[in-house]
């Protein structure tokens, strides 16, 4: 849903646009924190790691720029109706991203960890999983910018697969465990990893309610699949 | 960023021109009030006042004159000032889209600028001749014929300067137009229409043609309107016209009085209109 | 639509507005012409049903008709030969465009406030008085009372109670309308037009007169007109949007301005003007 002229005040095209900028730009960095991360889990890059642990910083900044130039286009602009939503979407954006570059640097933290992890045979699920959820991080913030409602509602969809995914990795982990009791320790550090790829998901798909809101003025009541997690 | 000197050499000999233009007016307004001070100064004493015009050769003052004049310009402010009031509202409330008022308005335009003379000539047929005499009466009117122009004229511009939305706010209440125009209209314009009305006063109390055909001239006291009566502007026409001194006294002397007395009522004007301002 | 959702719209200002079901004016197929032979049309087809004690916003573009619809409602435009309206605005059940219906008495109904503040060269208790001591017989205590009334309920009384027999021409801006609106009220009319009635004031005045609106409107039925967004939002319950005389949105304040239906609606409060 495009807007189809421009403000008569130019400035506030260009506010705006700088909002966008910076959610695409918070987006394009924590898309790539989460397939970092996970290279260097499966490739045991500890450097690699540490380096994706450091720029988690950049996505702070950034989010508190965000937060920054919104208000200040509230209190200057006085945005009036999808003007507005896309104000607040943004702000709400945001700070959702910068959650979702917390869970990659946790992984992240983790690889220093498994020294064997290469012996664990579910991790081979995983990178999977990492691609499904930053795809759906990529697909929503690019749903935002175009304001195509319909696009998020698509990336809600794609949620079941990750939370499928995540029960999978679950039962065979659990399995893996009671089998190899003397690699508990790392099988758990898979387990909660498996668990922050998920809540990224899950963070994508609030994302998409946001971005279907301000898109439409209405919001997306009925999400397809979503069952309790444990 | 200076201003060039060829503007500032025109501002200044612009402003030198104006300010040589207001000195020649101020310069005759003096002389004129300086010589009739001077030449009449001898007849300047409350004997002016007390005393009726003399017979030639003997000394006297001017009250029957003053009398006369006072009573006629006051009759014809009572005929004429209401009347043109009355006419200037009307042309200013009731008539803006009439066309009967837009043809009353020019028809107002020709009265302004009627010579006197004639007026004074149209009264003498209309009411000296019939009744025989010359009258305080028929000066009078002709007098109010010469005011009521003036004061329709004023009481229309005062009124079109009242802004609309004074009227809507009367009306949007539900008040008649009568009552805006009465509670409202005319206390916005009361010291636009009262300053027309002085206006017009200062100019009827020179008024000297009409009064000529009407009122003539009387030598003795006499308070009745009905025949000739005495007034300033006569007097002064008939006495600087004599070979007596004495009366060419007297005449400077009233010629003094009625300069000064229209003088004073323009700066009353003046003082209305700034106080209309200040509110 | 679910429960909480409900629930959770009637926010303290919006009250008013649910509960208010009754309708003050019934606007239908109103048509406005001005100029020689009628060949302009500031007004096509309007259609509007305005709720009682509440206040209903029109904004719209300059040119648009908000102001001549306020002024149709209490036929002002009767001061001016070449205007005229057909159609129908039905207050209290009765045709009040008609001209066989008393135009004082749809006047002491509707009440109307202008742009600019217009005191009557008068002291400010004879403002008051001005319209009361026309339409009704009072001895002078009541009228005493009922000038006290209105000067409160305007928020004016407490700042004149000491000089009502000085000139109102001696207030300020914002207290000289405030005195109209008083004078305005004093009649206790059953509905207040107010034509940018703050457009001429500074952002203080402005402030105390919308706070007033929101506190009159307990007891009347009001419509502003406001080329200020921003104080229709501030002060309406329903806003309606006008383009070359066409009403093209009515609806509650708070969805016209998050999600307004009409896409000229949205150009226009966005800013994007074309």
């Amino acid at each position: 849903m495009q807007q189809s002229r421009e403000h008569t005040l130019k400035a506030f095209d260009q506010d705006l646009d700088r909002l966008r900028a910076l959610i695409s730009e918070m987006g394009g960095l924590a898309e790539h924190a989460i397939s970092e991360a996970m290279r260097c889990l499966t490739q045991r890059d500890v450097e690699g790691a540490q380096r994706v642990v450091a720029e988690d910083k950049k996505l702070d900044v950034l989010e508190i720029e965000t937060e920054r130039r919104a208000v200040q286009l509230i209190a200057l602009r006085a945005p009036m109706a999808s003007d507005l939503r896309d104000v607040v979407a943004a702000l709400k954006i945001s700070g959702v991203v910068e959650r979702i570059g917390d869970y990659a640097k946790n992984i992240a933290k983790r690889v220093p960890l498994l020294e064997n992890v290469g012996k664990i045979e579910p991790i081979s699920l995983l990178p999977e999983m990492a691609r499904i959820a930053a795809g759906m991080v990529h697909e929503v913030l690019d749903a935002f910018v175009e304001r195509d409602a319909q696009a998020a509602v698509r990336v809600c969809e794609r949620d079941t697969a990750v939370d499928d995914f995540y029960d999978s990795i679950f039962r065979t982990l659990l399995t893996h465990m009671m089998e190899n009791p003397h690699n508990i320790g790392q099988s758990a550090h898979l387990l909660f990893v498996a668990k922050n790829l998920e809540r990224i998901g899950d963070h994508a798909t609030n994302i998409a309610e946001m971005v279907y809101y301000a898109a439409t003025g209405e919001h997306m009541l009925d999400r397809p699949g979503k069952s309790p997690r444990v | 960023m200076a201003i060039p000197a060829r503007r500032r050499i025109a501002d200044v000999v612009a402003f030198a021109f104006a300010t040589a233009a207001t000195v020649f007016g101020l310069f005759w307004l003096a002389w004129i009030l300086w010589t009739t001070l001077r030449q009449g100064a001898a007849a300047l004493s409350p004997a002016l006042f007390r005393d009726m015009t003399p017979p030639p050769g003997a000394t006297g003052g001017l009250l029957n004159a003053f009398y006369g004049s006072g009573v006629m310009i006051l009759l014809g402010l009572v005929l004429g000032a209401p009347v043109g009031i009355a006419a200037g509202t009307y042309l200013a409330e009731h008539g803006r889209y009439s066309r009967l008022a837009a043809i009353v308005s020019f028809v107002n335009d020709i009265l302004l600028s009627a010579p006197s003379i004639v007026i004074g000539l149209f009264v003498y047929e209309l009411v000296v001749r019939p009744s025989g005499h010359f009258s305080g009466y028929a000066g009078a009117i002709a007098l109010a014929m010469i005011l009521l122009p003036i004061v329709t004229r004023t009481t229309e511009e005062s009124l079109r300067l009242v802004p609309d939305q004074m009227r809507e706010a009367g009306f949007a209440l539900g008040l008649p137009r009568w009552r805006v125009t009465r509670r409202i209209l005319y206390k916005a314009a009361l010291s636009a229409i009262l300053t027309g009305v002085l206006l017009g006063v200062a100019r009827i109390a020179g008024e000297t043609a009409p009064l000529l055909f009407t009122a003539l001239n009387n030598q003795f006291w006499s308070s009745s309107l009905n025949g000739p009566l005495a007034n300033v502007p006569v007097v002064i026409f008939q006495y600087a016209m004599s070979p007596y001194d004495e009366w060419h006294v007297l005449a400077w002397a009233g010629a003094f009085i009625l300069t000064a007395f229209v003088l004073l009522l323009n700066i009353s004007v003046r003082v209305l209109a700034r106080k209309g301002k200040d509110r | 639509m679910n429960d909480t959702a409900t629930a959770l719209r009637l926010s303290p200002t919006n009250i008013g507005s649910a509960a208010a079901t009754r309708t003050a004016i019934e606007i239908r197929d109103l048509d406005f012409y001005y100029g020689k032979q009628g060949k302009g049309q500031a007004l096509k087809s309007v259609n509007m049903s305005v709720p009682a004690n509440s206040v209903t916003a029109i904004i719209g573009p300059s040119g648009c008709g908000k102001s001549t619809l306020l002024r149709t409602i209490n036929r002002i435009f009767e001061m001016y030969p070449d205007q005229y309206a057909t159609g129908e605005i039905v207050i209290d059940g009765a045709n009040v465009l008609d001209r066989r219906y008393p135009v004082s008495d749809l006047r002491r109904l509707v009440g109307m406030v202008f742009q600019k503040p217009t005191p009557f060269p008068s002291s400010i208790r004879a403002n008051v008085a001005f319209a009361l001591s026309y339409y009704e017989r009072l001895s002078k205590a009541e009228l005493n009372d009922r000038i006290e009334d209105a000067l409160r309920q305007a928020a004016l009384w407490d700042e004149v109670k000491d000089k009502l027999n000085q000139s109102a021409l001696s207030l300020s801006g914002g207290q000289q309308q405030r005195l109209c609106i008083a004078r305005t009220i004093a009649v206790r009319p059953e509905i207040l037009l107010l034509d940018e009635a703050t457009s001429a004031l500074d952002p203080i005045s402005t402030a105390k007169v919308e706070e007033l609106i929101d506190e009159l409107r307990q007891r009347f039925s009001i419509v502003i007109v406001t080329h200020n967004m921003q104080q229709a939002a501030r002060v309406s319950q329903n806003t309606a949007f006008f383009h070359l005389g066409e009403l093209i949105e009515f609806g509650r304040t708070s969805d016209i301005f998050t999600n307004p239906r009409e896409q000229r609606t949205k150009d226009y409060i966005t800013g994007r003007y074309g």
